[in-house]
């Protein structure tokens, strides 16, 4: 291979270029197609020091170059160097060729890939010289030309022996063909042809030929042509494989992490870069934001402060809020609610006494023991049931809790007997049901069921003796404030223990009775009598009725009463309410008072609790021991049954027999026309003075007689109870028959209620009390002719008083009583002219006006005839129905 | 070396924003690149949100694709979390609110 290549080699660059040097070089011969390991025979690798190729003028790279590796030297010169430098010349292993060379010059060619081991070679034949020079020119062409033609040429046939297998399997004619020729005779044509029917398998009508076996000719199959194929034969079939070793598996994988070299790497990188850059504004914005506000703050829940603000919001409805409704399904019963109170010092417990609807008459007195009155407590606690029962023989009307010690109370009945409760033992279990627990711990299951199933009932401590009593139903009954007494002749003292041992009571039938619970003064010598009386006959009390008012019991007689004479006519007034000055009794004022006092007593509210009311211990004093209380105003607000304020003095007056006898009352104005059933003070004012009856209401200032200074417009319903809100001067609720509450406002509105809340209840209301539970519960307690006790929260907007209401209050009224004053002045005005003009009227015509008058007589009797026929009929018809 | 320098620059200067918590810049294969947390926290914030800010462009771009996801924030009870994807890198923040 290696011998071709360089002659193809040699042979197309001698084409090309033809190179000059000297010959030197024996010729060997070149053959073509020998291949020698290393180098053909007709060449010679020779190295060439530089300085042997600078002589010879074929340095390496520059004489002579890849492209030019051909150089001829001259023999001679190859000759000389070999001779100057003997054994170091580079030519000295060529040297016999060299000499034996028969040209003259010697081809050198260059080597540059050291194809033959030396950089250079000499070729040693000049016949090879001549091949690498000149024959390849024209050899080239050829070859083109022998691979360029494709179109063979024919060449002569050579007989390799296959025309004898042509010769026999060819067919010849091996003689000559025979020829026949067969004919019918002549006669035979045209002759009438006989057709006949035939079976074509009957044995006769053809020539069988079977075919049989030649045993000449049986031909053994020496060589058969065959194929064979290879089919894969499928079966297809499955294989489950069973899940028998279960075993728990688990991966466990780690999060890629950039090595350090990457990481520092990508830090490093461009596009890093850029990225920082181009999202660097929008995060500092970002960020930004984050810092300046909190978009996602809410206003709205930022500003509340809690849940008050969100409840004020709510509350906006003035209305009165029911809070509890108290009934009691055994003694509320077809009764309605005569009174009510609130406790006054525990919390929630209210007391309502009830009486029955229609027993109005004193004709029907109540059998005893058959039907007895009730006053019921009940708790906030325990709506459902009566904390107390206060049993009376008759049915209450009235009563009010003792001032000084709550546990006592007194009570009106329908029988016009007075009539007293003791209530200390029980107070505990008014308080609630702790206390109770605390005393029965063994019991603890059964008091509680005892409590459940029957509410404690407390029997009257003393009634009144029944002759002494009134003589229609108590109407209004009230202790005397233990700020003072009052003697028996009326006149106010002060009160040395500060108790309110004194009660005042009035009735229509025209008494105002009052009353102490002490034991007069003059049974003092009966009393050693009386004491052994109960020591001896030690009285069964069958139902453990407190001992405190023994001593009252059926023998109690009123201090003194008070009648109601009428001012200009005959008859007394029947009062159905009444209002006393309460007097606060200045004991830190005076020093006087101080020294009139014994010395060591405490001062009132020690009083109460220390001095355990033994009342039947306690006397009543003398007019003269007792120092007189000249400034307490002594006068009462009567309401009365016809609707009547009266104004009078209970202190009883000498007349000129020197016998005491009620004072005749300073005035008397008829506002209501009805039953009067409220005459309240208001709590602020001392002389402020609220009527409610009929279709108005009125407030009175005492001390203006002439008249209300604030009458209300006429409803259409009636008023029923009135009262003043504890809190708020100017506040104030009027019942109405209808069940409606109407809240008035004085300083809003005096024409018409500021609110009203219409059917509160579902009947006549009887009872309005207010009460303030606590400094954000106030309460006002409503009753009702079905018997029913509702509570309910006054809303903050009437309670709360605004500022400085008092004295807006007070010169509201002023300017009320300035306006009244101003009415009666124009009336009396009015008045006077009228009747001057009437006197002139009658001067200028005196004969006219006595006919005038005699006709007018005329006129009037016969009106009055008429109406006195018309009264008659109606009285008949109304003859029928139930006498009044 | 003045790249390194620039990128750390950057990042410093976000780092000592007001109430930054911490960074962390993912590369295009969600792995954390440099991170001022610690190594754990830092490959659960750039897994997690590296798929988040996936879905949160694909939707972008699915409503309009012209459109492209430039700003991702996530605000939480605790802490807002700031993403912003770019150039196969992401750079996630998170700062405290104001309050």
């Amino acid at each position: 291979m290696t011998s071709i290549r360089p002659k193809s080699g040699t042979s197309s660059a001698d084409s090309k270029k033809k190179g000059k040097g000297k010959k030197t070089q024996p010729p060997t011969s070149l053959e073509k197609k020998v291949s020698q390991p290393d180098h053909p025979e007709d060449i010679f690798p020779l190295v060439l020091t530089s300085a042997t190729q600078e002589l010879f003028g074929c340095r390496a790279d520059e004489d002579v170059t890849q492209e030019n590796p051909y150089k001829l030297l001259k023999k001679q010169d190859i000759i000389e160097d070999i001779k100057a430098k003997g054994a170091v010349s580079d030519f000295s292993p060529v040297k016999q060729i060299v000499l034996d060379y028969p040209e003259e010059e010697v081809l050198l060619v260059f080597d540059r890939d050291f194809l033959y081991g030396q950089c250079f070679f000499l070729i040693l034949t000049p016949e090879a010289k001549e091949k690498i020079f000149s024959p390849p020119e024209s050899k080239t062409p050829e070859e083109d030309e022998n691979i360029v033609s494709k179109t063979p040429e024919p060449m002569q046939w050579i007989s390799l022996g296959s025309e004898k297998e042509i010769e026999e399997e060819s067919v010849k004619e091996s003689r000559e063909k025979l020829q026949f020729r067969l004919s019918r005779a002549r006669k035979k044509f045209g002759s009438s042809a006989i057709f006949s029917d035939h079976t074509a398998y009957a044995k006769d009508n053809f020539v069988e030929f079977v075919s049989n076996e030649d045993s000449r000719f049986s031909i053994k199959l020496m060589q058969r042509d065959c194929g064979v194929q290879a089919v894969p034969s499928l079966q297809s079939s499955s294989a489950q494989t069973q899940w028998k070793f279960q075993r728990n598996n688990y991966t466990q994988y780690q999060p890629r992490e950039l090595s350090k070299e990457d990481a520092e790497s990508l830090l490093k990188s461009e596009s890093l870069k850029n990225f920082c850059n181009s999202i660097l504004p929008r995060v500092l914005h970002a960020l930004q934001q984050e810092e300046i506000m909190n978009v996602f703050l809410d206003d709205w829940k930022a500003l509340a402060a809690g849940d008050e603000t969100t409840d004020w919001s709510r509350n906006i409805s003035e209305d009165l809020v029911l809070h509890q409704a108290f009934t009691h399904t055994k003694y509320t019963k077809d009764k309605k609610v005569s009174c009510t109170h609130w406790h006054p010092s525990i919390y929630g417990v209210i007391a309502v006494a009830l009486r029955e609807k229609n027993a109005e008459q004193l004709d029907e007195l109540p059998i005893f023991g058959t039907r007895s009155g009730y006053i019921v407590f009940y708790s906030f606690s325990d709506p459902s049931n009566a904390q107390l029962l206060l049993e009376s023989p008759v049915d209450v009307c009235v009563f009010d809790f003792c001032p000084s010690d709550p546990n006592i109370i007194v009570g009106g009945c329908l029988n016009g007997q007075v009539i007293l409760w003791d209530i200390s033992a029980h107070v505990t279990h008014l308080l609630g049901m702790p206390s109770n627990s605390k005393t029965s711990t063994t019991s603890k299951c059964d008091h509680n069921d005892n409590k459940e199933n029957k509410t404690p009932v407390v029997r009257y401590c003393a009634m009144s003796a029944l002759e002494s009593s009134h003589k229609a139903p108590i109407t209004d009954i009230q202790w005397l404030p233990p700020t003072f007494e009052v003697t028996r002749s009326g006149l106010p003292v002060e009160n040395k223990h500060h108790l309110s041992v004194q009660i005042v009571s009035c009735s229509p039938d025209c008494t105002v009775l009052f009353w102490d619970v002490r034991l007069p003064k003059l049974l003092n010598q009966a009393e050693p009598d009386r004491k052994q009386h109960m020591e001896q006959k030690p009285l069964i009390n069958p139902h453990a009725v407190p001992e405190t008012f023994k001593h009252l019991d059926r023998t109690w007689k009123p201090l003194f009463k008070v009648s109601l004479p009428k001012i200009d006519t005959k008859g007394d007034y029947a009062p159905l309410k009444f209002s006393l000055q309460n007097y606060t009794c200045n004991e830190s004022a005076g020093e006087d008072d101080k020294e009139d006092h014994a010395p060591g007593q405490a001062p009132n509210e020690n009083n109460s609790v220390e001095v355990i009311s033994d009342y039947s211990q306690l006397r009543a004093p003398s007019a003269r021991t007792h120092r007189a209380l000249e400034d307490l105003n002594t006068k009462l607000f009567i309401g009365t049954e016809d609707g009547e304020i009266v104004y009078t003095d209970w202190k009883m007056v000498k007349d000129d027999s020197g016998r005491l006898h009620s004072s005749k009352p300073l005035f008397c104005i008829n506002v209501h026309h009805w039953l009067v059933n409220t005459i309240q003070r208001s709590p602020f004012f001392k002389d402020i003075i609220l009527t409610t009856g009929g279709r108005h209401f009125a407030i009175w200032r005492e001390g203006l007689m002439d008249g209300p200074i604030i009458m209300s417009p006429s409803s259409e319903l009636e008023c029923t109870v009135g009262c003043w809100s504890l809190s708020r001067p100017a506040v104030f609720f009027i019942g109405k028959e209808d069940g409606s509450i109407e809240v008035w406002n004085l300083l809003e509105n005096t024409t018409e209620p500021v609110r009203v809340n219409a059917h509160v209840t579902n009947d006549r209301i009887t009872c309005i009390k207010p009460w303030t539970g606590s400094s954000k519960q106030h309460f006002l307690s409503v009753t009702d002719n079905l018997g029913l006790l509702r509570v309910f929260e006054i809303p903050k907007s009437l309670h709360t008083p605004s500022r400085k209401e008092i004295s807006k209050v007070e010169k509201c009224f002023e300017l009320e009583k300035q306006r009244l004053l101003d009415c009666l002045k124009k009336k009396e005005c009015w008045a006077k002219e009228k009747k001057e003009m009437e006197d002139r009227h009658m001067t200028k015509e005196p004969d006219k006006p006595m006919k005038f008058l005699e006709n007018k007589e005329e006129a009037d009797m016969k009106e009055y005839s008429d109406h006195l026929m018309l009264e008659e009929n109606v009285l008949k018809r109304l003859g029928s129905a139930v006498r009044a | 070396m003045a790249q390194l320098a620039d990128v750390e620059e950057t990042l410093k200067r976000i780092e000592a924003h007001k109430g930054v918590i911490g960074t962390v810049v993912v590369n295009a294969e969600g792995i954390p690149i440099r991170t001022s947390l610690d190594n754990s926290s830092a490959v659960q914030y750039a897994g997690l949100l590296q798929d988040l800010t996936m879905r949160a462009r694909s939707s972008v771009r699915d409503m309009d694709p012209q459109n492209d996801l430039t700003f991702l924030r996530i605000r939480s009870k605790k802490h807002e979390i700031m993403v912003s994807p770019e150039n196969n890198f992401l750079l996630i923040v998170i700062q405290n609110p104001c309050e």
